[in-house]
C-alpha cells in the first residue's frame, strides 16, 4: 500500500505539495508580519519567529489527517482499492498500516519543508531543529490515527467536514500555535494535554528555539501514549466496516 | 475424475439475521469452467468472495485448493486470480503500473512483474496502451485489464464475478474468446454470471442458485435436455384461452411454462404438426419455434425469468 501511495505520489506530488506549501506560509507571512507588527514580542521573540514551529506541526497535521480521512476514503469507497488488495494475499490490517505510514511520511515531508523555509527565512535559532523530524513522525502517526479512525466509522465522505471542524480546526486553534495557552482559563490548559498537536507545537518550539530540557520527554512520551491507545482502532473498524 | 480443487459442504454465509448462503454443497474440479448462475441478491457474489477467501464463512467447511479457507487465506490468495464486479482497477495508475504493483501484494520481483504483465497484456490486446492511466480506457478494455491482473500472479484458478456486466455485444464476444482460450490452456476457471447465454457459451458445468440454495446442477445441456427438450415454442394468447390450448395440446407437449400472456410450450422433438394446428386458433397472435435454452430452465425452476423484468 505504502509503494503503491508512493508511486502516484510521485506523479502528483508538484500540485500537491504547493497546495499544502502555499497555505501555511501565508498563514505564515498573514499572522506573522500582518498581526505580528501589533503584537511585538511575546515570550522574547518576534512574533513571526514564535508561530513558525507551530506552522510546522500544524502543517504536519493537515497533511496526515487529511491523507488518512480523505484521501483514504476515497481509495477505500470509491476506487476499492482496499478491496482489490485485500483480495490479493494482503491482510485488511496491513492495507490500513500502508495508508497511515503513507500519511505520516506526508506529514513529515511537509513538516520538514516547512523547516527548510523557515529556516531560509532566518527563523530557526537552533540545531536542534535537526529533530523536528522524528517529532512529525509521532505527531504525523497521532494524526493519521485520529483521520483513519474517523475513516472506519463514517458513512459518506461528507461526514469528513464534522471532523475538520469539531477535531482539527479547534486543535489548530487552541494548541497553541499562534498564542501561548498559558493565557486561556485552566480548563482550556488541561484540555491541551490531551491535544496532540499542542505536545508537538511545544516540542517543535523548543527544538527550533533551541530551549531543550529534560521535560519535552514529558511531551513526547504523551504524543507516543496518544498513539499507543489509538493504535488497535482504525483496523478494527476497518475490518469491520467491510464486512470481513 | 480427478481429485476437486475446491469442496464445499454445507457453506453458509449469514448478514446479520439474513441468511444469504444457506447451507450448499460442491464441487469444483481442475480444469472446468464452472458457473454459477443466479438473479440478482442470489448469493452468487457471497459464493466466490467466500471463495476467494475475502468474507469469512459463517458456518460449513470450504476447502481451496486442498487448504481450508477458514485458516489458510493467504496462502489460498497467494494461488488465486481475482476478476471482480466492479473492475476496481488503481485509477490514478497507469494500465502497466497497475499489473507491477498488483503483482507487488504477492511478493513477486519487479523485473519477473513487467515481463509477466508484458506477456498479458500482449494477450489481452491492450500492449498499446499500457502507459495510459486506467481512467481513459473504454469499459471492455478495463474489463480486459482487470482480467490481466487475476492472472499476474500465474493463478490454479480464475475467479470471475460478473465478467461481462455492463458491456457491449462486440466487448462481451472478446472476453468469451479470451476465457475461451484460458481454458483451453488448461486453467480451472470460476465465473458468476445472470445471462445465461454466457454461461451456455463458456460453462462445462453449473448450478443455479437462487435465494441462497441450490436449485439445480449439471452440463447446461443435460440440464436443457432434462428440464425442456429439444425445442420450446412460445406462444402468445389471451389469459382466458390458455387453459383450452393446454388441455387440447396434453399430449403433444413434454411440459409448459406460462409468464403473463405468454405460453411456452416445450417440445422433445421439431413438431410442425403441432405449429400448424396452433395456427388454426385466431386468438394467438404470435408463435415462434426455437431451441431450448438455459433460460428456460431458470423459467421453469424459479417461475420468473432471470433479470427479473420479465
Amino acid at each position: 500500500m505504502l509503494w503503491r501511495n508512493i508511486v502516484v505520489f510521485k506523479k502528483t506530488w508538484l500540485t500537491n505539495m504547493t497546495f499544502y506549501f502555499v497555505e501555511p506560509l501565508l498563514y505564515l507571512s498573514a499572522m506573522g508580519l500582518g498581526l505580528g507588527a501589533f503584537i511585538g514580542e511575546i515570550d522574547g521573540t518576534s512574533y513571526i519567529q514564535y508561530i513558525a514551529p507551530g506552522i510546522i506541526a500544524s502543517s504536519a497535521m493537515w497533511a496526515a489527517a487529511s491523507e488518512s480521512t480523505y484521501g483514504s476514503f476515497v481509495k477505500m469507497h470509491f476506487q476499492k482499492i482496499y478491496h482489490a488488495m485485500v483480495a490479493a494475499p494482503l491482510y485488511i490490517e496491513e492495507v490500513v498500516a500502508g495508508e497511515i505510514l503513507y500519511a505520516v511520511f506526508k506529514a513529515v515531508i511537509y513538516g520538514s519543508i516547512i523547516l527548510l523555509v523557515i529556516t531560509a527565512f532566518g527563523l530557526v535559532a537552533s540545531p536542534w531543529a535537526l529533530l523536528t523530524p522524528l517529532v512529525l513522525v509521532l505527531a504525523g502517526f497521532a494524526f493519521a490515527l485520529l483521520g483513519m479512525i474517523w475513516t472506519g466509522l463514517v458513512p459518506k465522505i461528507d461526514s469528513f467536514s464534522f471532523f475538520f471542524t469539531l477535531i482539527i480546526t479547534p486543535m489548530f486553534l487552541f494548541s497553541g500555535v499562534f498564542f501561548p495557552i498559558e493565557g486561556l482559563p485552566g480548563f482550556v490548559q488541561v484540555a491541551a494535554w490531551f491535544l496532540p498537536l499542542y505536545h508537538a507545537v511545544v516540542l517543535l518550539r523548543s527544538l527550533v528555539f533551541g530551549n531543550v530540557d529534560v521535560f519535552l520527554l514529558v511531551h513526547a512520551a504523551a504524543l507516543v501514549l496518544i498513539i499507543i491507545l489509538l493504535y488497535p482502532y482504525p483496523q478494527r473498524l476497518m475490518r469491520k466496516r467491510l464486512g470481513i | 475424475m480427478p481429485d476437486p480443487i475446491v469442496i464445499a459442504k454445507q457453506l453458509t454465509k449469514n448478514y446479520g439475521s439474513l441468511q444469504a448462503v444457506k447451507g450448499i454443497d460442491f464441487n469444483i474440479y481442475p480444469g472446468q469452467c464452472f458457473g454459477i448462475l443466479g438473479p440478482n441478491g442470489a448469493g452468487k457474489t457471497t459464493t466466490v468472495a467466500m471463495l476467494y477467501c475475502f468474507l469469512p464463512l459463517t458456518g460449513g467447511k470450504l476447502e481451496v485448493l486442498g487448504m481450508d479457507a477458514k485458516s489458510q487465506q493467504r496462502q489460498i490468495k497467494q494461488r488465486l486470480g481475482i476478476v471482480p464486479q466492479d473492475n476496481n482497477l488503481d485509477q490514478e495508475l497507469t494500465v502497466l503500473e497497475n499489473l507491477v504493483i498488483y503483482a507487488s501484494y504477492f511478493e513477486i520481483k519487479k523485473k519477473d512483474a513487467e515481463k509477466k504483465a508484458l506477456e498479458l497484456l500482449s494477450f489481452f490486446n491492450i500492449m498499446e496502451k499500457k502507459d495510459v492511466d486506467v481512467e481513459f480506457l473504454s469499459g471492455g478494455m478495463k474489463r480486459r485489464l482487470a482480467l490481466a491482473r487475476g492472472l499476474i500472479n500465474t493463478p490454479d484458478m480464475l475467479i470471475l464475478d460478473e465478467p461481462t456486466t455492463g458491456l457491449d455485444p462486440e466487448a462481451r464476444h472478446m472476453i468469451w474468446q479470451h476465457l475461451r482460450l484460458l481454458k483451453q490452456q488448461g486453467l480451472t476457471i470460476v465465473l458468476t454470471t445472470h445471462y445465461l447465454d454466457e454461461a451456455s457459451h463458456l460453462c462445462d458445468h453449473l448450478f443455479i442458485i437462487d435465494q441462497g440454495e441450490i436449485i439445480e446442477r449439471g452440463s447446461p445441456l443435460t440440464l436443457v435436455e432434462r428440464h425442456i427438450g429439444k425445442y420450446v415454442l412460445e406462444v402468445e394468447l389471451p389469459e382466458e384461452k390458455q387453459e383450452l390450448v393446454l388441455t387440447e395440446l396434453a399430449a403433444e407437449i413434454y411440459g409448459h411454462q406460462l409468464l403473463g400472456s405468454t405460453l411456452f410450450l416445450y417440445m422433445r422433438d421439431e413438431n410442425q404438426a403441432l405449429i400448424n394446428r396452433l395456427q388454426e386458433y385466431p386468438f394467438i397472435s404470435y408463435q415462434l419455434q426455437r431451441p431450448a435454452n438455459l433460460e428456460d430452465v431458470f423459467l421453469k425452476l424459479t417461475g420468473k425469468g432471470l433479470l427479473g423484468h420479465e
